[in-house]
């Protein structure tokens, strides 16, 4: 992008003056090697949020923003519903709660080098991952209503892991005011055979060893060491919440000139906070959620069958699980008050700071962590929420790499079976069903996770604690 | 990810579009058209159909773990009546790259170029 359409606030704050039909001025996190690299869309994105109705302070763009689907991906957007606000299907984005969930194990990279092809097949085996792969759980009507209501909570009951897990999940694994029977019967029948998978494209299921600690005190309250391995997984709600998504793009968009509201973009489309469109909404994005924090549940209690078939002495104690892909009810101060917000975060991870009273006790005094995902041969990173978030982007930071090449471009350029043995020359092993999809996955087409997680901590919005490098990596 | 089928009526665009949409996951030529499925959608104007077309194989494809080779469609009025003709997804044969979560209304657009030819697109996400 061109940077002269920015009035510049400091090394990484870009403001957009409210013109024309924004109601709020635009601000975008980051440095400006990644600002002249986004696309111009982003800033007409991030200028086309600024108009809906109900925005509360500016529309928010993390450093790893990129063109998305009427929000830009990395979009942070906050409504009052006592100004008209609004809810948007598009603001949440189709993957309801997509998520990053990191374990440690209690092991060092040492004690699982050895074993590290065996670990490969084992995970392979036990999560089911890819296009067309089927969970081992069918759920019936009721059953699936309870997994709505009680999300990871549910999982537990079910015997997936433990109630100490639930303390380490954000809502503590269980989002409120979910209503299932505002979840369509072909909701449910996609999600019918996909409990506990993996799913496909950017989603994996990847064994880190800590590479770098950057703060060890806070590193030390997330139970991390360095060279310790921990595990991570990114999905989301799986076919449930794709269904949600696709279905409430388009009564909303059917319903908005009723409301009044005119779009500028059709993917914007929303429905007033307080109207019935937009409380079926919040029903069903909130069962989505529930299904998301279920779904990564299992797969945690897959993962540790898998370890135990192999590291029997493993312990996999789970350091958090954050939604990157949400629209959640928060009190924040815009100023002239603390004020119940309805934020969005499409691509963007929460990041309370120190003391936020949503935050369990054990993480009281550090911040929430930011688990942050990078691609298959590159690091991710573990950051920490800021005091000072909460006033410049509603305590929300960054949630990726981002892709930097598309799919297309990606699969001229790289063979899916050079790219596994490329990796493997570099120790880490690679298990996918399709080749081609780990091509068009490769690392080379995503941008840089390490400067986008550096602009996100120089802006303040979090910071960081550790760096991961992937050992091994099984992709959907 | 864009999808874009370009044909002499609009059948044909919305039917080329939907065979875009599985090259987006494999070759389609490598998928056997031996099973017929039949999908009804409806929407206001065209390219709003063009959307709920797209996300009706979706479901399809999802649901019953297939792909699909050979698509026909049918207007009447805002009504779509369509075949789609596939097989089972085999992942050692069709390697399948990702799996579609919907079409979006994003590069949406159902429209006829002045050489008479019709156009159907939009970005699907993945």
């Amino acid at each position: 992008m061109d940077i002269s359409q920015f009035t510049r606030h400091s090394e990484t704050e870009w403001l957009i003056e409210a013109s024309g039909r924004m109601r709020v001025p635009a601000v975008i996190y980051a440095t400006e090697e990644l600002v002249r690299d986004m696309d111009q869309k982003v800033f007409e994105q991030a200028t086309n949020v600024a108009t809906l109705p109900g925005i509360v302070k500016a529309s928010y763009a993390m450093p790893d923003a990129h063109w998305g689907y009427g929000f830009p991906i990395g979009g942070v957007a906050a409504f009052d519903p006592d100004e008209g606000g609004v809810v948007s299907a598009g603001g949440v984005g189709f993957d309801v709660s997509c998520g990053v969930r990191t374990m440690t194990t209690g092991l060092t990279s040492e004690e699982v080098e050895p074993v590290k092809s065996q670990l490969a097949e084992a995970l392979f085996r036990h999560v089911p991952a890819g296009v067309g792969s089927r969970g081992k759980i069918k759920l019936n009507d009721a059953e699936m209503d309870e997994m709505l209501a009680g999300g990871a909570s549910w999982a537990v009951g079910r015997g997936y892991g433990t109630p100490q897990d639930l303390e380490r999940i954000e809502e503590r694994g269980r989002m409120q005011g979910a209503c299932p029977e505002a979840v369509s019967a072909r909701a449910r029948n996609r999600q019918r055979e996909e409990m506990g998978t993996l799913g496909s494209g950017n989603h994996y299921c990847e064994v880190q060893r800590v590479a770098d600690l950057y703060d060890a005190e806070i590193a030390s309250a997330f139970g991390l060491r360095l060279n310790e391995v921990v595990i991570s997984v990114h999905c989301g709600s799986r076919g449930l919440g794709h269904q949600i998504g696709t279905e409430f793009l388009k009564k909303m968009t059917m319903s908005a000139p009723g409301y009044g509201i005119e779009l500028p973009d059709r993917e914007l489309a929303c429905a007033p906070i307080n109207s019935p469109v937009g409380e079926e909404y919040l029903g069903a994005m909130r069962a989505a959620i529930n299904c998301a924090l279920a779904n990564r549940q299992i797969i945690t209690h897959l993962i540790r069958r898998a370890f135990a078939e192999i590291l029997p002495q493993a312990e996999l104690k789970l350091l958090y699980d954050v939604s990157h892909n949400t629209c959640k009810v928060e009190e924040h101060d815009p100023g002239g008050g603390r004020r119940r917000l309805f934020v969005h975060r499409k691509g963007a991870t929460r990041a309370f700071g120190p003391g936020h009273p949503e935050l369990p006790e054990v993480f009281k005094k550090t911040g929430q962590p930011v688990l942050i995902g990078g691609t298959m041969g590159t690091s991710s990173y573990i950051l920490a929420g800021t005091g000072e978030g909460e006033e410049r982007s509603f305590s929300s930071s960054c949630h990726g790499a981002g892709r930097a090449m598309s799919r297309h471009q990606a699969l001229k350029q790289w063979k899916g079976r050079e790219m596994v043995d490329h990796l493997a020359g570099r120790g880490i092993i690679i298990r996918s069903p399709s080749m081609r999809g780990v091509a068009e996955e490769a690392p080379g087409a995503y941008k840089e996770v390490g400067a986008v997680v550096d602009a996100a901590d120089r802006a303040g919005l979090s910071r960081k604690i550790a760096r991961l490098e992937p050992m091994v990596c099984v992709k959907g | 990810m864009g999808v874009r089928g370009v044909g002499a009526t609009k059948e044909e665009a919305f039917e080329q579009a939907a065979v875009a949409l599985t090259a987006v996951i494999t070759d389609p030529e490598g998928v056997a058209p031996s099973e017929e499925i039949d999908v009804e959608c409806e929407a206001p104007d065209d390219e709003l159909l063009l959307a709920e077309w797209l996300n009706a194989l979706i479901y399809q494809m999802a649901t019953r773990r297939m792909l699909f080779a050979r698509f026909e469609v049918r207007f009447d009025d805002s009504r779509l009546s369509g075949k789609a003709w596939g097989e089972p997804v085999d992942v050692g044969r069709h390697s399948p790259a990702v799996e579609v979560k919907g079409a979006t209304y994003t590069q949406l657009k159902v429209a006829r170029y002045g050489t008479g030819a019709w156009l159907a697109q939009c970005v699907v996400d993945v």
